[in-house]
């Protein structure tokens, strides 16, 4: 039969196991609860399931003669060149924002048209251009 | 000219390569028992004509010799002569001499310094390492040669990224090339060691310093981006889980687990397996990670001008590792006996391996996943620091404790006395807690329970501090500052977190603004030549609605000509308690300033604790061998 030191150390196995099992899917669940999709003002506007309230990322470029500044935030247009939508932030922008250049936006839809931004994000160089809005663009201009 | 003496320079060492690997393994057929002469000599050789080429390249950057590539697009005649040195290593094709430069330090030091190990075991440390050299060395001449030559010879060069132009550059990518390469070394010792039976204590002595020596650097360097980000990038924070600061983490996981495993392999002469696991995932993850960052897969803060060929090569060259790694693990590994009573240190110390691996699987998830997500159903979407924050941080709260307790273990077996001390000591950071709680602010559980632990490893450490004070056991000093430094470093975290202010508004030239606890003035600005570039400086006036004291605070744009680049440069005030950050950028010329004000309590203490961890193990290196 098995001895006490075999028993234990398949307690200790099966232990092991479990705890590991309990871990990812702890690790598996918040990430499912944490992850921000990334949405083209086309697909906002299309899709009937995109939550409000909830954390997110817009891109696509901000459209010419859209910005607006006043004391409380900055408001801009983000195009796809064929669906648009308002953004409002608050802060200090990245150095590389502009009318005409791409932006990644995080925060939350208020409504199908309006996205209230936490961060802006424009990591790119003046060559380079997020994959994400590079796609969106290449598809929109055929 | 210097692109001929650099490609000349690398070949042979690539030459000496080929050498020292036929050599060693011919040597590794003679049975005696010190290693040639004429290996020693080759690897002198090696080091001195790969430092050689790296000063080449030093020296095209000081003269602007834009007849290299790489000095054509990476720096500029009218760079500073400190950027155009530090520019060196900014770019991908620097980068990588100076990787394969440590490559080869590390090996020639591994080879002098280990004289009294077994001959086997060096020469096949020595092999693989050369091995990995050579894989570096290949990549380095075909893809991504620093000495490429162009012509017509261009007048002016593309100028250095100007957010690069900061004297942080000059530090923090060699902390973390010494870091992150130097596991190369024990990557080859462990696979010398599964081929040359060379286990067990003797091959923990023989690592055991160079792990320490790498993981100094590794936390030095990871710290020191931390604290440049802060400055840098503007948003105020230190940590924002970014891709490259995940990619850094992963090693420095596995790294800590080993450094902790080799005590008990030294000691107690198991866990051999697992050691030689955590080194070769150490030197992997590091491969990876520079894989993953190169290859432009990840986006983060460090944009390399990325090109899918490097990845290519790197990811095949990390194939090869990992296939031939796996293979001599499988092939050579013998069943060990573990016997473990569960109040002994050495369970401690694989408690503190379960976390790193949790950690490590958890940061590893977190980055791979929109990777996935995206080849598999082409969705996409990141990982935000909530997740991060929500699985790593309540494992934080045990792992404080047991890093608190789990030292005072003996070895094989203890007492309860221990269990008393600390329940002792845990009653007492609740009432310190309590009392920041009830004075300060109010805050969640999980942050109450984060302090306790937090507070609890502090008080557990000074005491163990005044202990040291008492028998003066030299061997304990290190362990205590550095697990001190990381109880310290999380309550300052917290206390930074839970007590930060914050306010976003934009401000015309002339306005005032009135915040909770300040009003802040933006009197006027100004516009100044730097060394090269122009500064539009603000001036604003902050009054402290409580004290009345007034401070002014700077904040910068810089407009960086060829080409034509913005950056913002916060105005920070440090102070011993708190500091002030302050941010203002433009957009469009509008009359309107974006500001970013915070108030972000004990942020310098955050810096000392975290250099306290690193202190730690510099100490610990001091040691002589005989104390230790």
């Amino acid at each position: 039969m098995l001895t006490k030191k075999v028993k234990n150390r398949i307690l200790f196995l099966f232990f092991i196991f479990l705890l590991s099992i309990f871990a990812i899917f702890f690790i598996i669940k918040s990430l499912n609860k944490n992850i921000l999709y990334f949405s083209s003002p086309t697909e906002i506007k299309e899709r009937e399931d995109i939550p409000f309230g909830k954390a997110m990322r817009v891109g696509g470029m901000v459209k010419k003669g859209s910005l607006i500044i006043n004391q409380k935030n900055i408001q801009f247009v983000v195009t796809d060149f064929e669906n648009e939508i308002l953004i409002s932030y608050s802060g200090t922008v990245p150095s590389l924002f502009a009318e005409e250049k791409g932006v990644v936006a995080e925060g939350s839809l208020s409504d199908k048209n309006f996205f209230i931004a936490s961060r802006i994000l424009a990591k790119h160089d003046e060559n380079y251009m997020p994959p994400e809005i590079k796609e969106i663009i290449e598809k929109n201009a055929k | 000219m210097l692109s001929n003496i650099g490609i000349s320079l690398l070949v042979l060492v690539l030459i000496l390569s080929f050498l020292i690997i036929y050599n060693a393994s011919l040597d590794l057929k003679i049975s005696s028992q010190s290693v040639k002469k004429n290996i020693y000599k080759l690897s002198l050789f090696q080091i001195t004509f790969i430092i050689l080429s790296f000063f080449t390249l030093i020296i095209g950057f000081i003269n602007s010799d834009f007849s290299l590539i790489n000095v054509y697009e990476n720096s500029h005649t009218a760079k500073p002569l400190f950027y155009k040195i530090a520019g060196t290593w900014g770019n991908h094709e620097g980068s990588l001499l100076l990787w394969v430069n440590i490559l080869v330090i590390f090996s020639y030091l591994f080879l002098v310094f280990n004289r009294n190990h077994d001959k086997k075991f060096r020469l096949y440390t020595l092999i693989f390492q050369n091995i990995l050299i050579l894989g570096f060395l290949f990549f380095l001449l075909l893809n991504s040669n620093p000495f490429n030559s162009i012509y017509p010879i261009p007048l002016e060069g593309l100028g250095l990224n100007p957010i690069l132009q900061d004297p942080a550059l000059a530090i923090h990518p060699p902390l973390l090339y010494v870091g992150f390469v130097g596991c190369s070394i024990y990557f080859s010792a462990a696979m010398a060691s599964l081929l040359s039976d060379y286990g067990g204590k003797l091959f923990a002595q023989s690592i055991k310093t160079w792990v320490k020596i790498s993981w100094c650097f590794q936390t030095l360097g990871i710290i020191v981006g931390s604290i440049w980000a802060y400055y840098e990038l503007g948003w105020g924070g230190f940590w924002f889980w970014d891709p490259v600061e995940n990619a850094s983490l992963l090693p420095w996981f596995a790294i800590t687990a080993l450094m902790h495993s080799l005590i008990v392999l030294e000691k107690r002469n198991t866990l051999y397996a697992w050691a030689i696991i955590l080194c070769l995932l150490t030197f992997i993850l590091s491969v990876t990670g520079t894989f993953l960052v190169r290859s432009g897969i990840l986006n983060s803060v460090h944009t390399f001008a990325s090109d899918p060929s490097r990845g290519i090569y790197i990811l095949s060259f990390l194939s090869f590792m990992i296939f031939s790694a796996l293979t001599i693990f499988f092939k050579k590994y013998k069943k060990e006996n573990y016997n473990f009573n569960l109040k002994s240190k050495e369970i401690f110390i694989l408690a503190n391996n379960w976390f790193m691996a949790f950690f490590l699987v958890t940061v590893l998830i977190g980055m791979l996943y929109p990777i996935f997500l995206d080849v598999l159903i082409n969705e996409k979407i990141s990982v935000g620091p909530p997740f991060f924050n929500i699985v790593i941080i309540p494992l934080v709260i045990p792992f404080m404790i047991l890093m608190a307790v789990g030292p005072k273990f003996g070895w094989i077996k203890s007492k309860n006395k221990i269990f008393y001390k600390a329940l002792f000591l845990i009653l007492v950071a609740g009432v310190i807690n309590l009392f920041i709680f009830y004075f300060f602010g109010k805050y969640s559980l999980l942050s109450n329970l984060i302090f306790i632990a937090a507070i609890f490893l502090i008080l557990h450490s000074l005491l163990d501090f005044k202990n040291f004070i008492n028998n003066k056991n030299k061997l304990e000093l290190p362990r205590i500052i550095s697990h001190l430094g990381f109880g310290l470093l999380v309550f300052f975290i917290g206390i930074n977190h839970q007590f930060s202010l914050e306010e976003d508004f934009n401000l015309k030239v002339g306005e005032v603004k009135k915040t909770s606890a300040y009003v802040i003035d933006f009197e006027d600005i100004s516009i100044e030549e730097g060394k090269n570039y122009k500064a539009i400086i603000g001036n604003f006036k902050l009054t402290n609605l409580k004290n009345n004291i007034v401070q002014y605070l700077n904040p910068e744009i810089r407009i960086y000509p060829n080409p034509e680049t913005l950056t913002y440069e916060a105005a920070i005030k440090t102070k011993i308690n708190s500091d002030l950050y302050l941010t203002m950028s433009n957009v469009s010329r509008s009359e309107y300033y974006n500001i970013k004000f915070q108030k972000k309590p004990f942020m310098i203490w955050i810096w000392i604790s975290a250099l306290m961890i690193t202190f730690g193990g510099f100490v610990q290196l001091t040691l002589k061998k005989n104390e230790n």
